[in-house]
């Protein structure tokens, strides 16, 4: 961190605008480079399935109250600075892809979120590390999320959804973590739509609400 | 313009993880970057605008991307040690008619996993029970499990070494947190003879239908009498392995909500052939769980064909055990359940054990359990009704 700001002090400290210039780039190159880098080939796949323009990544910084309600809904701070989402199409068209993880019992699920419109259209697990709960990749269980949204109004202290999910014995703990990742996309969901000035008033799905079943 | 970004800047990077002073130093070399652009248009604040957007990413991705292990997983990098450590605990008070009340601390659990890569992993269980172990104490020290586990295709893996029996409901996840009662089902405790583990090698598949299998071949059990299964475990104790034990387990989680599961496991011999009239066993399991958003029930039935003379002679040649179990949460935190229980381990019906459950579970935390429930028991002709409560947790 520390040669980084050493960097931009040494760069404002160029007075030519060229060499200053082609720092930036430099700069912005790499970070590009740890942008395609970072991707895996199932998150690649999965985007590429769902957003067909060539979308850019952008991100949800995690801070100030956003940051707070992130840590209701996970129980615990998010694991970066900031989320990335990427986006395509325009008003109810819109779409917006999250790749979102959260730890099972000791290891990080990789989920691919789809919504419009506040709602989730699609909800895969891109990668399951854990040594038990793969039942959570099956679609029979993903399925469940399909058209689920946040309960309206949001309770922030008891984030819910519109519908019930069912677990499933023995994997309780990866339910838990791939419940909590769609409420989280939800609720991120709600921000950007909110600075994109696209929020709309949340239209439930009459269902019966209920929380989250322990086996 | 340029002021309320950097302010904003610098809020952001103060409120996540970046060292005060760093982060402060960062502002400053940002904010005199930015200080060439006081007689700037509109466009070029823009463009001012977008380059510290990049560089606000750029430092991001730097500090995600030194924490990172290869992984795309942001995840994966804040939990970047291979070796894992988990455990669970029970604390059990028991005040049962006929018997002196009393107070344990039922079970001390540690886990102990390692990822040697990203397809060899090493899991193991220890634990301590009644608090105190040795010469003349009420305790004993145990490793339940410890086996490498190596994934040979996304389906299929195996396990090699110590490994819990692939049998009943209770068997592999006994976490006080994710069952009802204080004390463990007796059907399971009697019969399965959870908690069952054997040393050997098995495989262990899963399929997309939601079908998973498991085969084991494991030492098998060595019963003092060839009949009385539960003190027939060998515990990996320097086990006698004449005669190997054969388990197989078809499981279907396919739906959401419902487990159905059968296991037959079969015993070459269960006096490790030490006893000349003692015989081959055969158990048979066979559980459903459903649930259906706050209700779930479970059901469960286990029984053993001993073979042998001195299984008959004895009247054991036949066991059996079932138990009924419905619960319903009230709440995230609330739970009830009634449960009965019918086990024998003769075939004298005049010997048949009963018990029959209710209480109630809090759970303050997920994983933090309060138990509280009342047992009508019936061994034979003796009544053992009374209270147990408890309190378990498991991280």
């Amino acid at each position: 961190m520390n040669n980084l700001a050493l960097f931009l002090v040494s760069a404002k400290q160029i007075s030519s605008k060229p060499i200053r210039a082609l720092l930036l780039v430099g700069l912005i190159s790499f970070s590009a480079q740890i942008h395609a880098a970072a991707l895996s080939e199932e998150s690649a796949a999965f985007l590429a399935s769902h957003l067909q323009e060539n979308p850019n990544k952008q991100y949800q910084w995690l801070t100030g109250e956003v940051k707070k309600q992130v840590t209701l809904v996970l129980d615990h701070p998010y694991y970066t600075l900031r989320v990335p989402y990427w986006q395509s199409g325009r008003d109810d068209n819109r779409k917006t892809v999250w790749i979102l993880e959260e730890i099972g019992k000791h290891k990080p699920i990789t989920v691919g979120i789809v919504i419009q419109n506040q709602q989730i259209k699609s909800l895969r697990i891109l990668k399951f590390r854990e040594s038990r709960g793969w039942e959570v990749e099956l679609p029979t269980f993903t399925q469940q999320f399909d058209g689920i949204a946040l309960k309206s109004p949001v309770d922030l202290n008891n984030i819910d959804l519109t519908t019930h999910i069912d677990g499933i014995s023995g994997a309780t703990l990866s339910v838990r973590a791939v419940t909590k990742l769609s409420k989280l996309a939800l609720l991120l969901q709600q921000h950007i739509d909110t600075k994109q000035g696209s929020a709309k008033q949340l239209t439930p799905a009459p269902v019966k609400t209920h929380s989250l079943t322990n086996h | 313009m340029s002021l309320k970004i950097n302010t904003n800047l610098k809020n952001q990077l103060t409120a996540n993880f970046i060292p005060r002073k760093t982060a402060l130093s960062t502002a400053v070399a940002i904010a005199l970057f930015a200080g060439s652009s006081h007689a700037a248009t509109m466009p070029e604040l823009q463009s001012e605008i977008n380059t510290l957007q990049s560089q606000m990413n750029a430092l991001a991705d730097k500090m995600e991307t030194q924490t990172r292990v290869g992984s795309e997983s942001s995840a994966h990098s804040q939990v970047a040690s291979k070796t894992h450590i988990g455990g669970y605990g029970e604390l059990h008070y028991n005040n049962i008619e006929g018997k002196t009340p009393e107070v344990d601390f039922h079970r001390f659990v540690l886990f102990f996993g390692h990822d040697f890569n990203e397809k060899i992993r090493f899991f193991s269980e220890f634990e301590l029970e009644h608090s105190i172990a040795g010469d003349g104490q009420n305790g004993e020290v145990e490793l339940e499990q410890a086996y490498i586990e190596m994934d040979l295709t996304k389906q299929l893996k195996t396990r090699v070494g110590m490994t819990l029996v692939p049998v009943g409901i209770l068997n592999e996840t006994h976490e006080p947190n994710t069952f009802y009662g204080t004390e463990r089902n007796p059907v399971e405790k009697e019969i399965i003879p959870a908690t069952w583990w054997s040393a050997g090698a098995s495989l262990n598949g899963i399929t997309n239908s939601g079908l998973s299998y498991d085969l084991v071949v494991s030492e098998g059990l060595n019963t003092p009498d060839g009949f009385n299964i539960r003190k027939g475990r060998q515990k990996s104790s320097k086990a006698i392995a004449s005669d190997l034990a054969y388990t197989g387990r078809l499981k279907y989680t396919g739906i959401p909500g419902l487990e159905l599961a059968a296991t037959a496991r079969h015993e070459s011999n269960i006096s490790q052939s030490q006893l000349t009239d003692a015989g081959a066993a055969t158990l048979l399991e066979t559980h459903i769980i459903y649930s259906k958003e706050n209700f779930t029930a479970k059901a469960l039935y286990a029984q053993w064909d001993i073979e042998g003379n001195a299984a008959k002679s004895n009247n054991a040649d036949k066991q059996y055990g079932y138990y009924l179990e419905p619960s319903y949460k009230i709440s995230e935190n609330w739970g009830v359940f009634a449960r009965y229980n019918e086990w024998n381990t003769t075939t004298i019906d005049a010997n048949k054990n009963t018990q029959t459950d209710f209480g109630v579970n809090y759970w303050p935390h997920k994983q933090v359990v309060f138990k509280a429930d009342y047992q009508l028991k019936k061994v034979g002709s003796t009544e053992q009704n009374g209270i147990n409560l408890g309190v378990g947790y498991s991280f």
